[in-house]
């Protein structure tokens, strides 16, 4: 019978393509979301595998804050350049235009504007009707009934009690007009599926992940790179040359380092499953209430 | 030394990439312990973080219910209201690793109003974990959560009799509930049963082996969960490849992206495309990482054939011999889901594998009390309601019995408006086709408000010196049904009447050409015969219908469209050995069996019990005068 046994990480891989297929057949505009992160590098690869020999029949789209790390936005650049992908990039223009940002207008305000009004808007823009994210369920509680396809209505709010059942692999695809679906092909993988999937697959992702020296500051109780000019000069000049590396990555004055020496994958995960902290502890935004993941959600960020 | 852990890692995570996956399903009444124990394994299996812990001991005085000690149920619970009113009430999924397996916990609530959720959860499950509650023994729930796991078809039910440390730890107490619950499930088809005593509060048996009941000598629960035998569960015999995806990414290049549902497909396989039955042979299969030789499920593969055949999404690659069923007609174990109830008329959609057809609900069997397992007649299911019925779909779907193959043995039902997902099925397999009731009638669409003509039907009568009714003749093949049809038209249009007649083959040469005589192709072709008939009728015509129509429950659901007193059945009734005479060629064929679905050969003819008129063919002399008679008798031509 061993002959027909299939690890883990290739029943996962299997499922998230079996997904993907789905959503490229039964809908007419889907988009994927990149957020440039290591979630989204393997959802990506799995993309591709599912399309292979051709293209991928959708396009990526990254909702660009303006204030993420600057090698994120040149590994996304050349990712997308190398893999023949179709890469939309939608900003918040009049957001960006007031000069919105975390340093001036906090972190609350600062994500609403730049990350989910964005969102809302790039979605609407181009009338995608399905959008692929790389949320996985254990990444939070309230993310542990959440479905693979979730239903948005036509201003893309989730609404918990108006979620479809979904059994065996059938997914239920059929929306009106207006309405969209997020969907989450790596529900089902762990932090350390991507990993070990990340090391088996050598699939490339942004060196912030990789312990380094790097200019950091406290700030909020939190390490935060400097990473240009426009962070406060008071923050900036007590910069002081650390190794650190990221857990997580997003808007740079959000995302706290941590000291390591984690500069390979093997040591990443050796680091993970010895040193007892989540990895969402290190994204500032996210010392709000419990429930705040929730609220997001309804609103229409993941 | 620093290499040194390195390499100590790199071990790890070659071994642990190749740890397989296991599905389980957990399942109790409400506080049987379920939460406690999933917190357990979750926790003891390191796989909670530590930031994930403060929380946790935050939460806990907030409004925990387990004094001072950490309660584990906490780590679980997600949505806020689900937390205010302190039971789970979705299906959760929950992950934990150790270095032997991966596992996903579909951790689904236990009540009676949330056995949609349990089917939900259970359908993607190799596992069953059942709690019981030491104190309280096999309940109902028990029993209604063993039927359900049962329905779905998972081979492998763990009952982790839990809280043995209010029990004093008893054998006694544990070897009755055992007894208990063997003596139910016998007769039930689960074919790996196994007991576990427990406490999931104190953590004996869950993940390190109690030393408080040393007369237990099995595994504990990981160790059972770790070790337990689930890949030889899947299909290898029949290869089922259910199109999802075509791949034509560039000239020359056209694959079938799917993932494989059942059995085995290999490079150089002669395969058969189903509904096109065109073959060909299977060229290179292209896996995640390459070319592969063959391919078995859940792999998610793309195949290439040898020869340019169509096939599109929906259709289905098989072995040439063998095949699943090929029909649009036949019964399954529905799971009402949805919150309004089955509205009978409703046309759904069905999404079986890859492929969306629109379906009906023709028939309900019976209904299953989950409790009781006692069946009812109804008319309709409500939420969570669980029967068996026949379904009638548009188009063919290529399926097997669920318990053969899950993947194309099952389907779901979709609102036409709401777009929910109304309705679950499992495919049963037991009865042909003709055995099954078709319905032909839709109430629905009779509401529908019609054009009101301006000609009434008074006006009509005088014109035509008729009303517009109609004659059905019955009877087999070569009885001699046509013949009196011809001749009553032409005596009747000799006689100034205004007739249209139909027959069989008319009729399947043009309006019913893509059907076959296969009873729910048959019983599609009377109903638009009906509709026609009833149109005609309306503008005050007479028609004269000859058609077999061998079913009495068919014939009754045609007078239900024509209208009560507007039709007139008329059987033709001829020994078989009449119209063996008659048409020797058709009934010769019929006999070896070239001609399939032949009333009075392989299909049973339904004598009419109340037919209006009955007539032998010898008389067939006589017998267009006995219905011009009828006719003028009551009133229909000419009209009184
Ligand atoms: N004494 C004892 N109490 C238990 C055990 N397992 C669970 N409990 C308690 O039973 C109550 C219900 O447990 P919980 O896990 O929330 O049950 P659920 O409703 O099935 O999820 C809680 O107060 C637990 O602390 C056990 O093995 N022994």
């Amino acid at each position: 019978m061993d002959k027909y046994t299939l690890t883990h990480l290739r029943q996962l891989e299997a499922e998230s393509i079996h997904i993907m297929r789905e959503v490229a057949a039964e809908f007419e505009n889907p988009v994927m979301l990149y957020s440039i992160g290591k979630d989204s590098s393997v959802m990506a690869r799995l993309a591709e595998k599912a399309f292979k020999p051709g293209k991928v029949p959708f396009p990526l789209m990254h909702i660009d804050s303006t204030w993420k790390f600057s090698e994120m936005i040149k590994f996304r650049d050349s990712y997308a350049k190398k893999m023949g992908w179709d890469l939309i990039v939608h900003y918040n223009k009049e957001g960006y235009e007031k000069g919105v940002g975390p340093f001036t207008h906090g972190s609350k305000v600062h994500t609403d504007i730049m990350k989910t009004q964005a969102l809302l808007q790039g979605l609407t823009k181009y009338g995608f009707d399905a959008a692929f994210g790389g949320a996985r369920r254990d990444e939070e509680k309230s993310r542990a009934k959440e479905r693979i396809f979730s239903f948005r209505d036509s201003f893309h709010q989730w609404d918990p009690k108006n979620q479809r059942p979904e059994l065996w692999n059938i997914y239920n695809a059929k929306v009106h007009k207006g309405e969209s679906i997020r969907v989450f092909p790596l529900s089902n993988w762990t932090e350390l599926d991507i990993w070990q999937y990340i090391r088996l697959e050598d699939i490339p992702i942004v060196p912030l992940y990789f312990a380094k020296e790097r200019p950091v500051v406290e700030y909020s109780g939190a390490l935060i790179l400097v990473d240009d000019d426009r962070m406060p000069k008071e923050l900036a000049d007590k910069a002081k040359m650390k190794k650190v590396r990221f857990r997580t990555l997003g808007c740079y004055p959000l995302t706290g380092a941590v000291e390591s020496d984690a500069d390979t994958v093997e040591k990443i995960v050796e680091e993970m499953m010895t040193v007892t902290q989540s990895e969402r502890t290190t994204r500032v935004i996210d010392f709000d209430q419990d429930a705040s993941m929730e609220q997001k959600k309804r609103e229409g960020y993941f | 030394m620093d290499t040194n852990e390195t390499l100590d890692i790199k071990t790890f995570l070659d071994q642990d990439e190749k740890k397989d996956l296991l599905r389980l399903l957990t399942a109790g009444s409400v506080d049987d312990g379920k939460s406690t124990l999933i917190g357990r394994l979750l926790f003891d299996s390191k796989r909670i973080y530590e930031d994930q812990l403060s929380a946790l001991e935050r939460d806990s005085k907030r409004v925990g219910h387990a004094g001072d000690d950490i309660d584990y149920a906490l780590l679980l619970d997600g949505l806020k209201a689900e937390r205010e009113q302190g039971i789970t009430i979705d299906v959760a999924y929950r992950y934990f690793s150790t270095n032997k397996r991966k596992f996903i916990i579909a951790d689904t609530p236990g009540h009676e109003q949330y056995t949609r959720n349990m089917i939900t959860g259970g359908s993607t499950a190799n596992l069953a974990i059942l709690l019981v509650d030491a104190q309280n023994g096999v309940i109902t729930q028990t029993k209604r959560h063993t039927f359900l796991v049962n329905l779905l078809g998972i081979q492998h039910v763990v009952v982790a009799i839990n809280k043995m440390d209010l029990v004093n730890y008893s054998k006694e107490v544990y070897d009755k509930i055992v007894t208990d619950y063997k003596e139910f499930i016998t007769g039930l088809d689960i074919p790996d049963v196994n007991f576990i005593p427990m406490s999931a509060l104190k953590g004996d048996n869950v993940v390190d082996t109690s030393k408080n009941m040393d007369w237990y000598h099995g595994e504990c629960m990981l160790e059972f969960l770790e070790n337990v035998h689930v890949s030889s569960d899947r299909n290898f015999d029949d290869m089922r490849y259910p199109v999802q995806f075509v791949n034509r990414p560039f000239e020359g290049f056209r694959g079938f992206a799917s993932t494989v549902a059942s059995g085995v497909i290999r490079q150089g396989d002669e395969v058969l495309a189903l509904p096109s039955r065109n073959k060909s042979k299977v060229e290179r299969i292209i896996g995640t990482h390459g070319d592969q030789e063959y391919a078995f499920p859940p792999q998610a593969i793309t195949v290439t054939l040898e020869d340019e055949i169509d096939v599109s999404r929906g259709d289905m690659l098989v072995h040439p011999d063998n095949t699943p069923r090929a029909d649009r007609h036949f019964e399954a174990i529905l799971v009402w889901m949805d919150e309004e109830p089955m509205d009978p008329e409703t046309q759904f959609y069905i999404k079986h594998t890859t492929n969306t057809t629109k379906a009906r609900i023709d028939d309900i069997r019976y209904r299953i009390d989950v409790n009781t397992l006692e069946k009812t007649k109804v008319e309709s299911f409500g939420l969570n309601e669980i029967g068996r019925a026949v379904i009638t779909t548009m188009k063919p779907i290529f399926f097997d019995p669920y318990e053969k193959v899950a993947t194309t043995g099952s389907f779901i039902l979709i609102d036409p408006v709401t777009h929910n997902t109304s309705a679950v099925g499992m495919i049963i397999d037991k009865l042909s086709d003709s055995e099954l009731p078709t319905r032909i009638t839709d109430m629905d669409r009779e509401k529908i408000k019609r054009g009101e003509a301006l000609v009434s039907e008074q006006e009509r009568q005088k014109r035509y010196n008729q009303k517009g009714h109609t004659l059905w003749i019955t009877g087999l093949h070569g009885s001699g049904k046509n013949e009196l049809a011809y001749t009553l038209e032409k005596q009747l249009f000799d006689l100034g009447a205004t007739v249209v007649l139909m027959d069989g083959s008319t009729v399947r040469s043009g309006l019913s050409r893509e059907l076959d005589h296969s009873p729910s192709d048959r019983a599609e072709h009377l109903r638009r015969v009906a509709h026609v008939a009833r149109l005609l009728n309306d503008q005050g015509i007479i028609t004269i219908c000859s058609f077999i129509s061998p079913d009495e429950d068919i014939r009754r659901q045609v007078k239900e469209i024509i209208g009560q007193d507007r039709m007139h059945t008329i059987y033709m009734n001829a020994d078989i050995d009449f119209c063996r005479k008659n048409k020797p060629d058709l009934f010769e064929k019929a006999d070896k069996g070239e001609l399939k679905y032949m009333p009075g050969v392989d299909e049973e003819f339904q004598e009419p019990k109340q037919a209006e008129i009955t007539m032998r063919p010898e008389e067939n002399g006589k017998n267009p005068e006995k219905i011009i008679d009828y006719l003028n008798r009551q009133g229909i031509f000419p009209a009184e």
